[in-house]
């Protein structure tokens, strides 16, 4: 039997509020990051990734709450990303009930970090996020959200990431965010076929076919998605139905609580 | 018994404890989380969590007394649920890192996970078939998958075995023997199925159909 591929919900967090609106009707706060978790774990998300996009970084203690109270209320495994420097702050959120940190441009400065945070907590905590654009013949690598370029190449730096202890690649196609259109396969494949952890495409998931996709020709283990299933187009069970019916193994539940 | 039983959650330094007890809560038990033997004489039901290493966690363990008390608990049937490292460290023996004596309260060892040429450890959600039955997994159907982090396997009698699941090989996930059962995948992190599967713990827990108080 193959392995399970995972859809992962993503929730961009401002401040401690979901940044992109949502469609959603019942619920009480669309800008509760912990709600939506909640909502996405009951629809069969496997996975819910948080980004803390807060630009002020006054604020770890944000996202240690923000950690905690997603324990409280999310039973499926979750990762936070944004902030996250040190190996005291990655022991914080993951104390409070994280499953995973994700570093991205705090990983670039200081690759070490990596090590540090594998050496603590074990590879299988550590997701090394990256963030790419093509750039002539080259997926580059870009940092801060995006707003610095770096002459990092992105399979390569996937790699040397891996090399350094990440258990897992998060990759972001900055061409492809935010446009519907699918996720960018070349990029996802070449870094799939880099690096022997599993690697998780995002960004430009527009509908289910996307999803396939990016699982069969991007050979991705995961995919991620935000807007798609945020504005209702999509629920997370439409898009697992997708992928099952594309003959992908994906994890389907039958029992109730 | 009056209102929500109590659960103790064993607290023996290793690893975040923190998403068991709230999956516990969500199941309604009234959850103490303790490193104090003296604890489990109060209980209702007991899980023992854990990540980690099985030489050091028994360490901690018998420091902590923790290990009397466990196997006094066993002995009255007080219902006992290991997960991860604590459904290992219910057995005989583990070979993680060097031969180290377990609490014995289901007998074979702790083995590495052969995964087949794959990837250890072994992380992300799999498929369970139960192989016998019980109040612990009465409505949740073979085939669902539950969340694993591992990288060693139990090796249980025969008739212990509860549900396997595969990862390159199969390999045993879920063992049982009276009142003592343990789970090798994260229920707390396992969606619907896992917190089915807590909820009849915390049913047993409280003298339910199969519960054997």
């Amino acid at each position: 039997m193959s392995e399970l591929k995972r859809v992962i919900a993503c929730l961009d967090v401002d401040s401690g509020r979901v940044v992109k609106g949502t469609n959603f009707v019942d619920i009480r706060d669309a800008g509760d990051p912990v709600e939506l978790a909640s909502r996405y774990d009951a629809e069969g998300a496997d996975e819910i990734v948080f980004l803390d996009i807060t630009a002020s970084h006054e604020g770890r203690d944000t996202i240690v709450e923000l950690a905690r109270r997603a324990a409280d209320e999310v039973f499926v495994p979750f990762t936070i990303g944004g902030g996250i420097r040190t190996v005291d702050d990655a022991r914080a959120v993951l104390d409070a009930g994280a499953d995973k940190v994700s570093v991205n441009s705090a990983a670039i400065e200081r690759p070490e970090l990596i090590t540090e945070l594998a050496e603590n907590f074990g590879s299988q905590c550590v997701v090394l996020a990256i963030d790419a654009r093509l750039e002539g013949e080259r997926y580059v690598v870009h940092t801060h959200g995006g707003r610095r370029s770096t002459d990092l190449e992105a399979a390569a730096w996937a790699a040397e990431g891996v090399g350094l202890g990440a258990g897992e690649i998060l990759l972001t196609s900055m061409d492809r965010d935010g446009t519907n259109d699918g996720y960018e396969i070349e990029l996802t494949r070449k870094v799939a076929e880099a690096v022997p952890v599993p690697v998780i495409a995002s960004g430009g998931a527009g509908e289910p076919a996307d999803l396939v996709e990016a699982l069969k020709e991007g050979r991705a283990d995961a995919v991620l998605c935000a807007s798609i299933f945020h504005y209702g187009s999509y629920s997370v069970d439409d898009a697992k139905s997708e992928i099952q019916n594309a003959g992908i193994p994906v994890r389907r539940t039958h029992t109730r609580t | 018994m009056n209102g929500s039983p109590t659960v103790v959650v064993l607290d023996y330094g290793m690893g975040n404890l923190r998403s068991v007890e709230k999956a516990l809560e969500r199941s309604g038990a009234n959850v103490l989380r303790t490193s104090e033997p003296e604890a489990l004489s109060e209980a209702d039901g007991c899980v023992l969590p854990g990540v980690g290493a099985f030489p050091r966690a028994m360490e901690r363990i018998r420091a902590l007394g923790l290990d009397q008390a466990i196997s006094e608990a066993a002995d009255r049937q007080l219902p006992i649920l290991g997960i991860c490292l604590g459904l290992q460290l219910l057995f005989e023996s583990s070979v993680e890192q060097t031969e180290t004596e377990g609490l014995g309260l289901l007998e074979g060892t702790v083995l590495p996970l052969p995964a087949d040429g794959r990837k250890v450890p072994h992380i992300g959600w799999a498929e369970v078939d139960w192989v016998g039955d019980g109040a612990l997994i009465d409505g949740i159907p073979s085939g669902e998958a539950f969340y694993f982090v591992h990288s060693y396997a139990v090796s249980p009698s025969k008739s212990d075995i509860l549900g396997t699941a595969s990862y390159g090989s199969r390999f045993v996930c879920a063992a049982r023997k009276g009142s003592v059962a343990g789970v090798q995948f994260h229920p707390e992190k396992s969606s619907a199925a896992g917190l089915r599967l807590l909820g009849n713990f915390v049913g047993m827990a409280s003298g339910g159909p199969g519960g054997p108080k």
